[in-house]
């Protein structure tokens, strides 16, 4: 139960890969700056958000969305006060004023701009509450993390942590064979799109690089985005030899077996 | 006499000095310097600044050397030296130290394009309350399910046997599908 830390040094899109990988249910919290957000996920799905004290009541999410005009926000304001969201979801559906698919987009919309505004933050403690649900009473989404953790690697801006991500260029790429991992469900950018069209095992990173004109820096920034969202991964380039690696004393394969095994009595024997 | 030798990396101490001394049947010769000043200082006393080097003698023919990388980033140059000819590197990560995970990946990476030797990746630390539980540990480090990533507390001598085990056991299975 440690799930916790600084986002200087672990940000938020890695924390939403990390929930979006281990497939997590639970409660992000963070402390940010000025204001506390919390995000709430379902088997690594977002289900919900809210930040600061901003109203985050469904009937002021539809206005802001102009789906409600402000008539009809105000009477729901004065006459619904004991309705809870999935209520007045369901009344205003069934009212015909909006759709269902309205309040959908909506929550989205603005669950999103929560998570936006979390990029923003380089400082500040997270926490992430296993325990910890998204309340009942409110209308809970399922939203897919890879588009949020592609936006989210878009900010990376540092050129060192970039560096650190992906130390050679002479590494290769390949698609994850991750259940779930699907590059139709991704809104990609032309840039990304190019560089995935180059993405084979026996193409360097800097190879695709010179192929699609980019620099170390826009390279590294656009794979680091497709590996953060677990759809490639960095690989050895195929059929590169490498320099003979003297790693055993012999050339004979069975000698050199003979000798791990040895080892593993040895060290069993510790 | 026969020499091997696997590499034991890691960010700053992520424990790799003793991960060594645990096993190791000489006192590890370690070039450890007090740490003058800086946040380090906050964390501990003394880091390697070359490597470590360990020894375990496996029969009258053959031995085994372990070396330590340094684990603070200046002292980086030291690293492809210390992997050429490796039989196998154990990269170890602090599991109470989440800050340094985007470092062990990074280490881990440049070690991988060094030599396609196998590896393992070490939680070490795992006996403090406050270890990230192992498989968050594995999605943070981005680690495919293939990889070893293994509990460790390097101050018990089982614990890095395992360890070390596990990554001879990996050296056989490559050799094996290598044929
Ligand atoms: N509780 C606990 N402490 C550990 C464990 N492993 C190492 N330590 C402690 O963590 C600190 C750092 O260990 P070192 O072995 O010096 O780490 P290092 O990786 O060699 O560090 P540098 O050489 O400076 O990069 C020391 O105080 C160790 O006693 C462990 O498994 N559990
Ligand atoms: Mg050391």
């Amino acid at each position: 139960m440690a799930l916790r830390g600084n986002l200087r040094d672990f940000t938020v899109t890695q924390l939403l890969n990390l929930i979006n990988l281990a497939s997590k249910t639970g409660t992000l919290i963070v402390d940010g700056p000025s204001e506390t957000a919390h995000a709430s996920f379902r088997d690594g799905k977002l289900a919900y958000a809210r930040i600061g004290n901003e109203d985050n009541s469904l009937a002021s999410i539809l206005h802001r969305a102009n789906k409600l005009s402000a008539g009809q926000y105000q009477i729901i304001r004065q006459r619904g006060g004991q309705m809870n969201d999935k209520e007045l979801g369901l009344l205003l559906i069934n009212a015909g004023y909006v759709t269902q698919e309205d309040i959908i987009l909506s929550l989205h919309q603005y669950f999103t701009g929560i998570i936006q505004k979390l990029f923003t933050w380089v400082e500040g403690f997270f926490r992430f509450e296993n325990e910890m649900l998204p309340p009942d009473d409110r209308i809970n989404v399922r939203m897919d993390l890879e588009n949020l953790i592609i936006e989210g690697s878009r900010h990376l801006r540092e050129w060192e942590q970039l560096q650190d991500e992906i130390p050679s260029l002479d590494m290769a790429l390949k698609f994850a064979d991750r259940p779930g991992a699907n590059l139709r469900n991704v809104n990609l950018s032309v840039e990304e799109w190019r560089v995935v069209s180059y993405i084979n095992p026996k193409n360097t990173i800097r190879q695709i690089a010179n192929a699609t004109k980019m620099t170390d820096l826009e390279i590294r920034r656009i794979v680091y985005g497709l590996i953060q969202a677990g759809l490639v991964e960095i690989v050895r380039p195929e059929g590169t030899t490498l320099p003979p690696a003297r790693m055993f004393p012999t050339e004979d394969r069975e000698e050199q077996k003979s000798l791990v095994n040895r080892l593993i009595t040895r060290i069993r024997s510790l | 006499m026969q020499t091997v030798k696997m590499v034991v990396t890691g960010p700053f101490s992520a424990g790799k000095t003793q991960f060594i001394g645990s096993v190791s049947e000489i006192d590890v010769v370690s070039t450890e310097r007090k740490i003058s000043q800086g946040t380090e200082r906050a964390i501990k006393e003394s880091t390697t600044v070359a490597m470590d080097f360990g020894r375990i003698t496996v029969d009258e023919d053959l031995v085994l050397y372990l070396f330590g990388t340094p684990g603070q980033k200046r002292f980086d140059f030291m690293w492809e030296i210390l992997s050429e000819g490796m039989l196998g590197f154990i990269v170890m990560v602090d599991s109470t130290r989440p800050e340094t995970f985007r470092e062990a990946r990074s280490i881990l990476e440049t070690f991988r394009a060094y030599a396609p030797t196998p590896y393992v990746v070490a939680a070490n630390k795992q006996d403090m309350p406050d270890a990230w539980p192992v498989e968050d540990m594995r999605h943070a480090l981005r680690l495919d399910s293939k990889v070893k990533l293994l509990p460790c507390v390097a101050t018990d001598r089982n614990s890095v046997k395992t360890v070390l085990l596990e990554l001879l056991y990996s050296i056989l299975a490559e050799m094996e599908s290598g044929g």
